[in-house]
């Protein structure tokens, strides 16, 4: 970037900033003003359910960084899962993909069985994971990294594939090793495409974590506190939960696109002028 | 030196691109490859360069057949753009060649910044490839396929995507190093002042199927100047001649006489 074009942005961030906050601010407030009209158990105003969530998980003693005993329980082997089944199906789809997308015969070969495999519905294949292991953290982890894996597989594969043919004469020519040619020509150029992946497989990973911690046989996690509390009719633990998903998923979200920013940027800056 | 023998090749079932192509380039030659678009000189360098395994005949460079890419290799392409890596700096896209030699990382980075140096591009080490004009950047191509002191250089339309004086610094900068490493060296070019003008020696590729034409020497000075050299009458009448060889055959019949409308 030019250093007049950051001047630009930086005169603009105020009017970013009101903007891309505003509409957010809006919505709440009608929340408040709609929820506290009505007065219904069952929607209960943006302000008691942060209040409530504050309470139950991060009103803990300060050298626990604030965290109450539900939050250990509860929040955090939530948070281990899905960064661990996340990481887990990122490094097998990267490194699979790289596989494929380097043979056109083995791509070729293993194609219809992608597509099938990527076409089931990732929940669907929970019910299968609680038979093969048993209930609890392999079981989760099983089907978050097998619901996740497809768009970062398919997406790298894809990236390697679709690499400029002159850049593999160029690696020919200077007569780059195998492990070479991985770490200088493929996982860069397959970067972006790679980190597209990345971004369905998060947003997968959260909802599979979710969804894995809602069957019968869990005892801990965000999911199992939504069924806990929805059983115990407890709707503003459940609309709590809610709001520290949507969060959750927002921050991480927000991580991996800095991530990306990072390290798109400087390599492939050409591309986007 | 090159040895090219009863070379002939065709892509898959395709009509035959290049027919018995016979050519022996000595050590140090610099020469030029001329033809009509479609006649097969990018196929030839590519057989060359082992990248394409030619349908028949042979390719031996200093009494070795070449079968996969020859070890002393560099090799230029027209479109410098994709042809560096965006996402190394200057100085990792020149020293990638280098890897091969074994090198310990700081002196590969030595080596390519007195390589980039040579092309007049030293200060452009750290940067990357985009942020330089698109004659630095071939600069910077030049540099890499230079890089490992390859005996072998090849180059496919190097300069037919620069404007005019851009080209003639490269051409002149391509001479300069020349005659510096003395590697081998041939050179794909549309421009026929271009293939006169850095070479010794000029072949005419004829087209369908690719056979050689005419094979000239170039007898003008060793030291070319850009504005004398190309006024010598020596260079006109070659120019001339080597025109002419490229055009035979594919000129346009003159125009019908109007009356047999
Ligand atoms: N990969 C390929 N597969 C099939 N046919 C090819 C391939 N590459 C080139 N050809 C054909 O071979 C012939 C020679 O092509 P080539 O690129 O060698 O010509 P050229 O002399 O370099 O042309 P130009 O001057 O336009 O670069 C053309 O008819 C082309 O269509
Ligand atoms: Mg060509």
């Amino acid at each position: 970037m030019t250093a007049s074009a950051t001047l630009h942005t930086v005169r603009r961030l105020p009017r970013t900033l009101a903007l891309r906050l505003g509409v957010p601010v809006v919505a709440v407030v009608l929340w408040q003003l709609a929820a506290r009209a009505h007065g219904s158990v069952f929607f209960p105003t943006p302000a008691r359910i942060v209040e409530h969530g504050y309470h139950l998980w991060f009103s803990g003693p300060a050298g626990r960084a604030f965290l109450t005993d539900a939050a250990v329980r509860d929040l955090l082997p939530s948070l281990g899962r899905v960064l661990a089944g996340f990481a887990l199906a990122a490094a097998g789809g990267i490194v699979l993909g790289l596989a494929l997308g380097r043979s056109r015969t083995v791509y070729a070969l293993c194609d219809p069985v992608l597509q099938f495999a990527r076409a089931v519905p990732p929940p669907a294949l929970v019910p299968v994971f609680v038979v093969v292991f048993d209930l609890g953290t392999p079981m989760q982890l099983a089907s978050i990294v097998f619901g996740a894996i497809w768009p970062v597989l398919i997406n790298t594969a894809e990236g390697v594939r679709g690499i400029d043919p002159l850049r593999l004469d160029v690696a020919a020519t200077v007569r780059m090793r195998p492990a070479e040619r991985i770490v200088l020509l493929y996982l860069p150029a397959a970067l972006p495409r790679i980190f597209a992946g990345l971004r369905l497989s998060l947003s997968l990973s959260l909802i599979l974590m979710v969804f894995s911690e809602l069957l019968p046989g869990t005892a801990d996690g965000m999911g199992f506190q939504l069924t806990d509390a929805q059983t115990r009719s407890d709707l503003l633990t459940v609309w709590a939960v809610m709001v520290l998903l949507g969060a959750l998923g927002h921050l991480l979200n927000s991580v991996l696109l800095t991530v990306e920013r990072l390290a798109l940027g400087r390599h492939h800056a050409a591309h986007r002028s | 030196m090159l040895r090219i023998d009863h070379l002939g090749h065709r892509y898959d079932d395709g009509p035959d691109v290049l027919q018995d192509i016979e050519l022996t380039v000595p050590e140090g030659q610099l020469v030029t490859l001329v033809g009509p678009s479609g006649c097969g000189k990018s196929t030839l360098l590519r057989c060359v360069a082992g990248l394409v395994r030619p349908s028949a005949g042979r390719i031996t460079l200093d009494g070795e057949v070449v079968d996969g890419v020859p070890d002393r290799l560099g090799v230029v392409f027209q479109d410098y753009s994709r042809s560096l890596f965006p996402w190394l700096t200057v100085r990792e896209n020149v020293a990638l060649p280098l890897r091969r030699r074994g090198l310990p990382r700081a002196q590969r980075h030595a080596a390519a910044v007195a390589m980039l140096e040579q092309v007049g591009l030293a200060d452009a080490a750290r940067r990357h490839p985009w942020q330089l004009s698109g004659g630095m950047q071939q600069r910077v191509a030049l540099a890499r396929a230079l890089a490992a002191r390859p005996a072998l250089l090849l180059m496919d339309e190097p300069f037919g995507a620069l404007d005019a004086q851009t080209r003639e610094d490269l051409e002149d900068l391509l001479l300069r190093l020349h005659r510096a490493q003395g590697m081998t060296t041939v050179l794909v070019t549309h421009d026929i002042d271009e293939s006169v003008y850095v070479a010794d020696r000029v072949v005419v590729l004829a087209p369908g199927p690719g056979r050689v034409r005419a094979d000239l020497p170039v007898a003008l000075p060793a030291d070319r100047d850009q504005i004398a050299t190309r006024g010598l009458p020596e260079f006109i009448a070659l120019r001339t001649e080597v025109g002419r060889a490229v055009r035979q055959g594919t000129a346009t019949p003159p125009p019908r006489p109007l009356g047999h409308l």
